[in-house]
């Protein structure tokens, strides 16, 4: 028979840990659910950094753990405006307005906004393809243009893993240029220009050797850069691997569906298009 | 080229203007307060006999399932799918959204968008009928037999460097169908079967070739045992789906066990669903430290 202690041990349920490198709990006093300390990476949350650091240097320590630079904080928030409202003709922002013009939970208008906003296409995925091509090509023209001109940017996956296998559809253009672009979009220029210029930019930055090199790039993709291409540059400057930038995009390009989706929400179904002759049925084959 | 790099000059009507206001298609339309037609069908007349499972085969196929094929994929759905276990990683998030009060639909819709996962879910639900096809093929066109096919893929490169389980290059195994997290015997394989010998689909050769695949690694000593997602891959694609079909078809396949995770939760106390206290946080980072103010200014 085993002794008391023992069988007591194993009744107790296994308390399995949650481990992180972001975040640490002390406990208060008298309520084990709830702290009275949190710390981020290190840092005090409500001691230390409330107050002292800006939204945008917190969202980095959050996904890099440590501090940004001047310079990085400064990339990091102007890159952040940038992509925060693509405008009401962008298909997440479509996704976050058409839930909402039905009157639907605003939960779903983000969740709609992200589930559309996560593809190939101006999406999270074209984000992690565009920065995985950084990491191959880095600042060498010869690359870039083999890379894109023989689109041995298809063949990543399966030299990264050893299979093709995946849900998400093929890619339908370079990751980081305009599939159906006729030139480089103004905001997207004036964007890339801007992130290149900032002080202390630098020597080798991604977005300066962009910016030189924007046009070999596009002949060689036979399109113009697009938007999503300034972004991979950038993530790629603040040494965010794929994964990170992909997140991080997503993230940041929340504000606008929210905004657009608080004002359609209020302007209910009439005043959003439902296309009512937009359908030609074509004969079943 | 011109200030903003104009170099596709030559394009005098945009690829995108045909388009507007133009969605061509043959899926379907509504005419409203009249009819619906789907797939050149008047549904509620052509299609008005059609269980829910058969118009969604028929949607994802353009043909009409037999009555065998829908007892066969509803019952896949129902035997395989919908576990009603709060701890699995999809029902997890009904039940999380249940426990914190949010809605059912958002439980339900975020724990379906889940289950496209690595080590279960769409992704080697897909991947597992790519990987039979492909052997298959390989059979066919080759001279080269079976155990010399499991043993390439299992000796190759990445077999060591990729894992489905953790790391930064998380992908789906090189053989995906075959090995199992937490429990190695799958216990949905017999009731399956027997389901599908009722029906007389338990012979087919892609489903054969699944089980001799099984075989064959038992013979190679590798104790990779078939999935049910080894299984399903089989059975659909005796049934002439591809990869891309099987993996539409799964798409709702758990969402009775996320509905019902995230109900039962609802009924339980708010916030009772395995509370985490502070203590169970084990922190690997970085020691306290100072933040250092960068002095930064974000404008001018």
């Amino acid at each position: 028979m085993k002794p008391q202690q023992e069988v007591e041990e194993e009744l107790q349920p296994i308390m399995e840990p949650i481990t992180t490198d972001i975040w640490h709990e002390i406990a208060d006093d008298n309520d084990p659910f709830v702290a009275k300390a949190c710390i981020c990476a290190g840092f005090n949350v409500f001691e230390d950094i409330l107050g002292k650091a800006s939204w945008i240097e917190y969202l980095y320590l959050l996904f890099q753990q440590q501090q940004p630079t001047p310079y990085e904080i400064k990339l990091l928030n102007d890159l952040a405006v940038a992509i925060a409202n693509a405008g009401p003709r962008d298909h997440s922002i479509q996704a976050a307005m058409s839930a909402a013009a039905g009157g639907s939970t605003l939960a779903s208008c983000l969740m709609a906004a992200l589930a559309v906003g996560a593809g190939q296409l101006n999406g999270g995925q074209e984000i992690f393809h565009a920065v995985t091509m950084w990491q191959r090509c880095g600042n060498d023209v010869v690359l870039w243009r083999h890379t894109l001109t023989e689109k041995t940017y298809l063949n990543f996956q399966l030299e990264i893993n050893g299979h093709e296998y995946g849900t998400w559809p093929k890619l339908t253009q370079p990751p980081g240029f305009a599939l159906h672009g006729l030139h480089c979009a103004a905001p997207t220029l004036q964007t890339l220009e801007h992130l290149a210029n900032l002080t202390d930019t630098p020597t080798g930055s991604t977005l300066r050797w962009l910016l030189l090199n924007r046009q070999t790039l596009e002949q060689a993709s036979q399109l113009p850069l697009s938007m999503t291409g300034v972004v991979a540059a950038t993530f790629t400057q603040l040494k965010l691997d794929p994964q990170q930038s992909e997140l991080l995009y997503l993230l940041l390009r929340l504000p606008g569906a929210a905004a657009h989706a608080l004002e359609q929400h209020r302007l209910c179904w009439r005043d959003y298009p439902f296309h009512p002759q937009g359908i030609k049925l074509e004969e079943y084959q | 080229m011109n200030g903003l790099g104009s170099f596709q000059t030559e394009i005098r009507v945009h690829p995108l203007a045909s388009w507007e206001e133009n969605w061509t298609t043959e899926l379907g339309i509504w005419y409203p307060g009249e009819r619906v037609v789907f797939r050149g069908q008047d549904m509620f007349k052509d299609l008005s006999t059609l269980p829910w499972m058969g118009l969604l085969l028929y949607g994802i196929t353009g043909k009409v399932p037999n009555s065998q094929q829908i007892r066969l994929f509803d019952g896949i759905w129902a035997l395989a799918a919908s576990f009603p276990d709060p701890r699995l990683w999809n029902n997890r998030i009904g039940a999380l959204a249940g426990t914190a009060r949010s809605s059912t639909t958002l439980g339900v819709s975020a724990g379906i968008a889940v289950s496209e996962a690595i080590i279960y879910g769409y992704q080697p639900l897909m991947a597992a009928m790519e990987s039979l096809l492909a052997i298959s093929n390989r059979l066919q066109q080759d001279s080269t037999n079976l155990k010399d096919i499991l043993q390439e893929k299992l000796a190759a490169k990445h077999a060591s460097s990729t894992k489905p389980a953790s790391g930064k290059n998380r992908c789906v195994a090189q053989l995906p169908g075959y090995g199992r997290p937490i429990a190695a015997r799958d216990e949905r394989i017999e009731p399956l079967m027997k389901l599908a010998a009722e029906l007389g689909f338990d012979k087919g050769p892609m489903l054969t070739l699944a089980f001799s695949i099984e075989q064959t690694l038992a013979d190679m000593g590798q104790t990779l045992q078939m999935n049910v997602v080894g299984l399903m891959a089989g059975l659909s694609a005796d049934q002439g789906l591809s990869p891309r079909e099987h993996y539409e078809y799964g798409v709702l396949c758990f969402s009775a066990g996320i509905l019902h995770c995230a109900v039962d939760a609802a009924k339980h106390p708010a916030a009772a669903f395995f509370p985490l206290r502070c203590a169970r946080i084990h922190y690997t980072g970085p020691a306290l430290r100072q933040w250092q103010s960068k002095n930064t200014q974000l404008i001018g």
